[in-house]
């Protein structure tokens, strides 16, 4: 019922008309939203269409398995060729390396499965206990925190985790200061909100003058996002909103926090495409070295400058300064039956939703 | 990744829930969300339930609505959304 509500065509007519009468009429405001989640929403229901062509609304860094570098894959191969069960979220399997994908070298005889929960990887560890199980865990804040949740669930003792966790915040800081990143607006992704709370986003408005607002996925949401932003435009203030109050608290969920402090430190690391961002990744606590798959395997790689192939886009995809479209590869060498970027693979990849639903034009 | 919709909590059984949605059960973990109780709608995220929908919120979102559609409402609404 509630879910409804938010799709309802009655108030989505309501909420474009005053997007249509919020808009500026003389230039070009862009948006951006940082969620995978958001753009499949986005792209799934047309909302752009709706939007004046004033009004820009573009997808930023939201893909945590497209920025998840080479190296670490990596590493998740080289743990698999060892002879480890390796488990990981589906979207990772066919992500692209040099050296291929998770996918090939399960050609090759690695064992690799795919896991919907973190939790999953304890319950097939604890199946398999003479075997080494290797959980490859990658994602933003919303996932960070389930293998944190994992970590401290006293796992079994033949189950290692691999980390490529990232955080949304810094990085959305450090690309805005680079000014790799130019926009008007944020739109701040609902579920790592739910995580890490909505007061995360607060610097957005400070100390970039960004009108800033945590969002939903439903039609409704995005659309009240959309308005608030205008709102805030055309009253020519910066401020953090928050239209998605029904799950996401200022603060977050304090025992994930909690867990995600327990279990992991910051640390610098690499962004597919985006090169080293500092502070804007968690690895696990030396406390944690038990479950460390990196110390287990003695398995540790540098990263490489360049990680994206050849003509590939994806790093200006992400950063919000093409569209998909935009991109030579984008449907004819590049298609999900055969990814040549990462983007094109995981369902949160703007590639991959653009060549799904049509990639109307922002 | 993130795309998850309210399911209802139809067991709890120390850390592991039962959550339902149109009729289709699943198992999921509440470590992160130790106080989750029975009949609370949860967003579970990679098996692992990370927030109690408040319902009182969602209707105060929706209720935005009824002062923006009167008339001379003229979008200078919003409410206290921050």
């Amino acid at each position: 019922m509630q879910v409804d509500a938010f799709q309802s065509r009655e108030l989505v007519e309501q909420l474009t008309a005053d997007i249509a009468r919020l808009a500026p009429t003389d230039q070009t405001y862009k948006i951006m939203h940082v969620c995978g989640s958001h753009e499949h929403s986005l792209s799934q229901w047309g909302l752009r269409s709706l939007l004046p062509a004033t009004v820009e609304l573009i997808a930023g860094p939201g893909c945590p398995v497209c920025v998840c570098p080479e190296h670490e894959i990596r590493e998740a191969i080289a743990v698999a060729e060892r002879g480890a069960l390796l488990l990981t979220y589906g979207d990772m399997l066919r992500v692209p390396t040099r050296q291929g994908s998770l996918l090939d070298a399960s050609t090759r005889g690695a064992d690799v499965k795919l896991v919907y929960s973190a939790f999953d990887a304890a319950r097939v560890a604890r199946e398999q206990p003479d075997r080494e199980v290797c959980f490859f865990a990658v994602g933003f804040e919303t996932t960070a925190a389930p293998t944190a949740a994992l970590a401290l669930a006293d796992p079994p003792p033949n189950l290692s985790i691999l980390t490529a966790h990232r955080l949304t915040p810094p990085a959305m800081d450090l690309l805005l200061r680079s000014g790799e990143i130019e926009i008007d607006a944020l739109v701040a992704p609902g579920h790592v909100s739910v995580v890490i709370g909505a007061e995360s986003w607060r610097s957005f408005p400070d100390d970039f003058g960004l009108p800033t607002v945590v969002a939903g996925f439903e039609p409704v949401d995005l659309l009240l996002g959309v308005r608030a932003i205008l709102q805030q435009a055309r009253d020519g203030v910066a401020e953090l909103d928050n239209v998605y109050k029904r799950v996401v608290k200022p603060e977050g969920n304090p025992r994930a926090r909690a867990a995600m402090d327990q279990v992991f430190e910051v640390e610098n690391v690499w962004w597919r495409g985006l090169g080293e961002l500092p502070d804007t990744g968690l690895v696990l606590r030396e406390s944690m070295a038990a479950v460390d798959a990196r110390q287990r395997f003695g398995i540790r790689f540098a990263a490489a400058e360049d990680e994206l192939p050849k003509g590939c886009q994806c790093n200006r995809v992400m950063l919000g300064q093409i569209t998909p479209a935009e991109c030579g590869l984008f449907r004819t060498a590049c298609h999900p039956m055969q990814p040549y970027g990462p983007c094109m693979v995981s369902q949160e990849g703007t590639c991959y939703i653009w060549h799904q639903y049509g990639g109307q034009a922002a | 990744m993130c795309l998850a919709v309210p399911m209802k909590v139809t067991a709890v059984e120390g850390d592991e829930i039962v959550v339902e949605l149109q009729g289709v059960t699943q198992r999921a973990r509440a470590d992160l969300l130790p106080d989750v109780a029975l009949g609370d709608h949860v967003i579970v995220h990679a098996g692992y339930a990370i927030t109690v929908l408040d319902e009182v919120e969602a209707e105060a979102t929706l209720g935005l609505f009824d002062t923006l559609g009167m008339p001379g409402g003229s979008g200078a609404g919003g409410g206290d959304a921050g």
